[in-house]
């Protein structure tokens, strides 16, 4: 085979005796079938042009439908006309030349001084020269009048305001002498201005414009066919028009026409010529329609590919299959097809196989054909199967798939998973793979592929697999990790209340699928601890603080208060995959700060966090569908020492305000370095608003912390919120404290009426409470003021996430598209697809960031203590 | 009179080196690195103006760098 690269592809206006020699054949015949239903010879669809038929040759290079690619025809017209797309290029060639003699209306001494400037390169200097022809009332040449052309757009001309034709126009750009075209940017060894006057027109093959046969019988024209079909028939009016003599006015109304019809066959969307219409009313879809916009050949079919192999359906949520793993719906899974190879360890089992299938599979022979089994041939087609045939069969469990949800947005949008085929019509993953595709269950769609080459299953297998992308290849930390519920559950296990009986703890050891029973810690009971340990992996230690820790410490609790308090408190302890002490949440478990989940995913082989994150599930099922977890309005009900502390905060800040409002007014007001007086006031205002919601904010979450201090336990908003697997103590404090000062941009709401907020405030009022302080929450309920103040921070909030989602969106498509072909190259440098280099080393630190421990290359910290561990310092 | 604006010794202007023509082979053997991958850089580049550089030479540029600190660049005058 001979293989050529290309070097380059120049584009260039077609000469017409190119158009010629092109051709295979004359087309001047406006019809395009005769009556018994063949093509007619110098017809639109003259078998010259090429075969669309199967089975018939080319008449003009003797080959068949597959190898013959079609052959160009051409159409002399009667009269020329204007190529409609060179129109502004013709009209500046007529401004920048003579009528007469076709030569620049500069002298020569402007002339030289231009091709000097050029250094005999092809330089365009339209511009320069049309500032100067403007002037020019003579030509200095043949000392002619010129006059100014103007263009009536496409394709009118007006000479000194008298309507000039194509022919002239010809006869014009004929005259212009090469070295002038040259000054103009013109190469005049490869392009002539008079050829954008059409003389001869190009036919295309009929291969690019088929007509189709409908259902009915009746043959149906491709648009181009149609439009060409309408040249000709001008033409051809046109012809006889002037062979019979008719008066000019009838020639020039059908030379015109047949401008319209040229015109549009190019570009039926030229601005002011109303586009062709199809006899429906539909407009035509012609040359330029078929390559421009969305929908054209580019956007559409070169840069957008569709491929077989693949299903789309709804996603749901199913927490008992693994992260891994992917619920195929059996409808598709009967409809998907893989490639298996027989050999002579598998070929028994294809044979049952075939013998056993009701379902479509194909057999592919050695040499290329295939057979569809059926209930008929199925047994012959098994005693032919031998070794070196190909099965087509059904995707079934195991297969390995990819599953892909849009935006793409990362790598990680696209993962590999192993099918489970199951009934229902839905895609089913595990909740937790929910964060690397953005996805979630409000009725989002994904796509799912099947690999059908062993390579490529392979690669999807090796590089792709779902559960070896739990560490995030842009900031190094877990992103395939439990939350909300899984987070809660964990956390609801691992309370030092909560404890088994024998028969619990084996109900639950048996849910997650362990059959071993651990020796009970708590005389006879079983601590949630223990349980949690059993899915732990061995060998496992760390030692963390966790996030309900550092929550009671931050409300004020020691160790010392209570034995409880001192268990919740203590640090999270793993000696070798046994849970010792501390309470698991967050810290432990969650996206991006997750450590037990860092560690395992970095550790130990992809399969124990597959099987550590199954249990996690099935603690989780059963922790919160047995010990349930709600929310009751009792929850956000406060003390009266609360309450009382409310007050007096508010009344503080209300005086702290006036203070401010006062020494403002007064002109005494502190002034913030880099701020103006108003922008220190409205920041101090705001931190006095702050301050009040910190404190009472900081109190309410230490009173509601006696929910998980009691010996019984309860499970409410508030243990979601210590185990940061939802809401947080702002959210509590909105709720049953007061919501503060409502805020837009940043700053109070200002923007309103002349001088006030809303119309109920007093004019030139800047103090808190007519600022947007709110003093009510949302168990209470606002008064009307108040409700307008929240609805204002709300309607930013809902503003912002419109737009920042669009613009963010937009912006790091055109980031991504920009840096897609970027690759780092085995030196360490990165490089663009055409081996450019554009960093010495991959991201200035030679550091992929999935290696790393949140973006740090070396965790100097955990290897001192290995080092010290092992005894090597 | 006004004091002349020097953009070399702007905060925003990362360090130039010069390394000469003589050395650039060294330079090139020690990262592996054939001379014509080399980024570009004009002669007349303000950024070069102090530095006297000529056709042929390298400049070495160092960056502040968000994940390394501070990170090499090399470019070559033309």
């Amino acid at each position: 085979m001979i293989v050529k690269k290309i070097g380059s592809v120049d584009f260039n206006f077609i000469n017409p005796e190119l158009v010629r020699k092109m051709s295979s054949t004359e087309i001047k015949n406006p019809e395009t079938y005769d009556k018994d239903g063949y093509p007619m010879e110098g017809g639109l669809m003259d078998p010259h042009l090429g075969v669309i038929n199967p089975g018939i040759k080319c008449k003009t290079c003797g080959q068949t439908m597959r190898n013959c690619s079609g052959h160009f025809g051409h159409l002399e017209l009667e009269r020329p006309v204007i190529h409609s797309e060179f129109g502004r290029r013709l009209e500046l060639l007529m401004n920048c030349t003579c009528k007469d003699c076709g030569k620049l209306v500069l002298n020569d001494d402007q002339i030289r001084k231009l091709q000097e400037a050029s250094k005999g390169k092809l330089v365009d200097y339209t511009k320069r020269i049309l500032l100067k022809a403007k002037s020019a009332k003579k030509c200095p040449h043949c000392n002619a009048v010129v006059s100014k052309t103007v263009l009536d757009k496409p394709t009118n001309f007006f000479y000194n305001k008298e309507r000039i034709y194509p022919t002239q126009i010809r006869e014009w750009m004929e005259k212009i002498p090469e070295e002038h075209l040259k000054l103009m940017g013109y190469d005049t060894q490869r392009i002539r201005p008079e050829w954008f006057v059409i003389t001869v027109l190009q036919v295309p093959p009929i291969t690019i414009r088929p007509s189709i046969t409908l259902d009915n019988g009746i043959k149906s024209e491709d648009d181009l066919t149609h439009k060409l079909v309408d040249i000709i028939r001008i033409d051809n009016r046109l012809k006889d028009n002037i062979e019979a003599g008719a008066p000019q006015l009838i020639i020039e109304d059908l030379w015109d026409l047949l401008q319209y019809h040229v015109t549009t066959y190019f570009d039926n969307n030229t601005a002011g010529v109303p586009p062709a219409k199809h006899r429906s009313g539909r407009p035509l879809r012609t040359i330029i329609q078929r390559l421009k916009g969305k929908k054209g050949r580019f956007r559409y079919n070169l840069t957008g590919k569709r491929v077989n192999h693949a299903a789309r359906s709804t996603i749901v949520p199913d927490p008992y299959i693994d992260i891994s793993e992917l619920g195929v719906p059996l409808e598709a899974a009967e409809e998907l097809t893989v490639p298996e190879f027989v050999t002579e360890w598998n070929l028994e089992t294809m044979k049952k196989m075939i013998e056993k299938s009701d379902k479509p599979v194909y057999v592919i022979r050695p040499n290329g054909s295939r057979r569809k089994v059926s209930a008929e041939n199925k047994e012959e087609i098994a005693k032919e199967l031998d070794v070196g045939y190909r099965v087509e069969r059904n995707l079934q469990d195991g297969d390995i798939v990819l599953f892909n949800r849009q935006p793409s947005l990362h790598r990680l949008s696209m993962m590999a998973h192993t099918a489970r085929i199951m009934p229902g019509k839905v895609f089913r993953m595990n909740p937790i793979v929910c964060s690397p595709y953005n996805a979630d269950f409000d009725g989002d769609e994904m796509n799912c592929h099947v690999p059908q080459t062993e390579e490529g299953k392979a690669e999807a297998r090796l590089l792709m697999l779902s559960r070896d992308q739990i560490i995030s290849p842009r900031y190094g930390a877990p992103l395939i990790a439990p939350k909300e519920d899984g987070v809660s559950g964990c956390f609801a296990l691992t309370m030092p209340q909560t404890e088994f009986t024998k028969e619990e703890a084996m109900q639950l050891l048996y849910s997650i699928g362990l059959s071993e029973l651990p020796k009970p810690d708590r005389g006879k009971k079983y601590s949630g601890r223990i349980i949690f340990s059993q899915i732990l992996p061995k060998g496992l230690n760390l030692e963390f603080e966790s996030f309900t820790s550092k929550v009671f410490n931050d409300a004020g609790y020691t160790p010392q208060d209570s034995k409880i308090v001192d268990e919740i408190m203590s640090k999270v302890k793993i000696v070798d995959g046994k849970l010792v002490s501390g309470v698991i949440d967050s810290n432990a478990l969650s996206e991006g700060r997750g450590k037990i989940v860092d560690a395992i995913a970095r550790e130990y082989p992809s399969t124990v966090i597959e099987e550590f994150y199954k249990g996690v599930n099935r603690i989780t099922s059963f922790i919160l569908t047995n010990q349930g977890m709600t929310a009751s309005l009792a929850e956000y009900e406060v003390s009266k020492d609360i309450e009382s502390l409310k007050t007096k905060a508010i009344d503080e800040a209300l005086k702290k305000a006036e203070a401010l409002v006062e020494s403002y007014h007064r002109g005494k007001l502190e002034i913030i370095p880099g701020k103006t007086v108003d922008e220190s006031f409205e920041q101090y205002m705001v931190r006095v608003g702050y301050e009040a919601k910190a404190k009472v904010e900081k109190a309410i979450m230490k009173e509601k912390l006696h929910y998980v201090t009691s010996e019984k336990m309860t499970l409410n908003t508030i243990s979601m919120i210590l185990a940061k697997s939802r809401g947080s103590s702002l959210n509590l404090m909105n709720i049953a404290g007061f919501w503060g000062q409502a805020s837009v941009r940043e700053g109070r709401p200002k923007k309103g009426y002349y001088n006030r907020l809303i119309t109920s405030n007093e004019k030139g009022d800047v103090g808190l409470l007519a600022g947007g302080f709110i003093r009510n929450n949302f168990l209470e309920g606002m008064n009307a003021k108040e409700y307008f103040y929240h609805a204002m921070g709300g309607r930013q909030g809902e503003v912002d996430t419109g737009v920042s989602t669009k613009v963010s969106g937009y912006l790091y498509r055109r980031l991504a598209n920009a840096l897609k072909d970027l690759v780092a190259s085995p030196d360490g440098t990165v490089r663009t697809a055409s081996n450019m280099l554009v960093q010495y080393q991959y991201g200035e630190d030679g550091i992929f960031p999935m290696n790393t421990k949140s973006g740090m290359g070396v965790d100097v910290k955990e290897e001192l203590k290995k080092l010290k561990e092992s005894g090597e310092i | 009179m006004a004091e002349t604006l020097e953009k070399q010794k702007h905060y925003l202007v990362p360090e130039h080196v010069l390394i000469k023509k003589d050395k650039v082979s060294e330079l090139m053997a020690e990262l592996g690195i054939k001379k014509e991958d080399l980024p570009r850089i004009y002669k007349d580049d303000a950024a070069l103006k102090l530095l006297g550089a000529e056709k042929g030479d390298v400049v070495k540029i160092i960056r502040d760098s968000l994940t390394a600190g501070q990170s090499v660049y090399y470019r070559r005058v033309v």
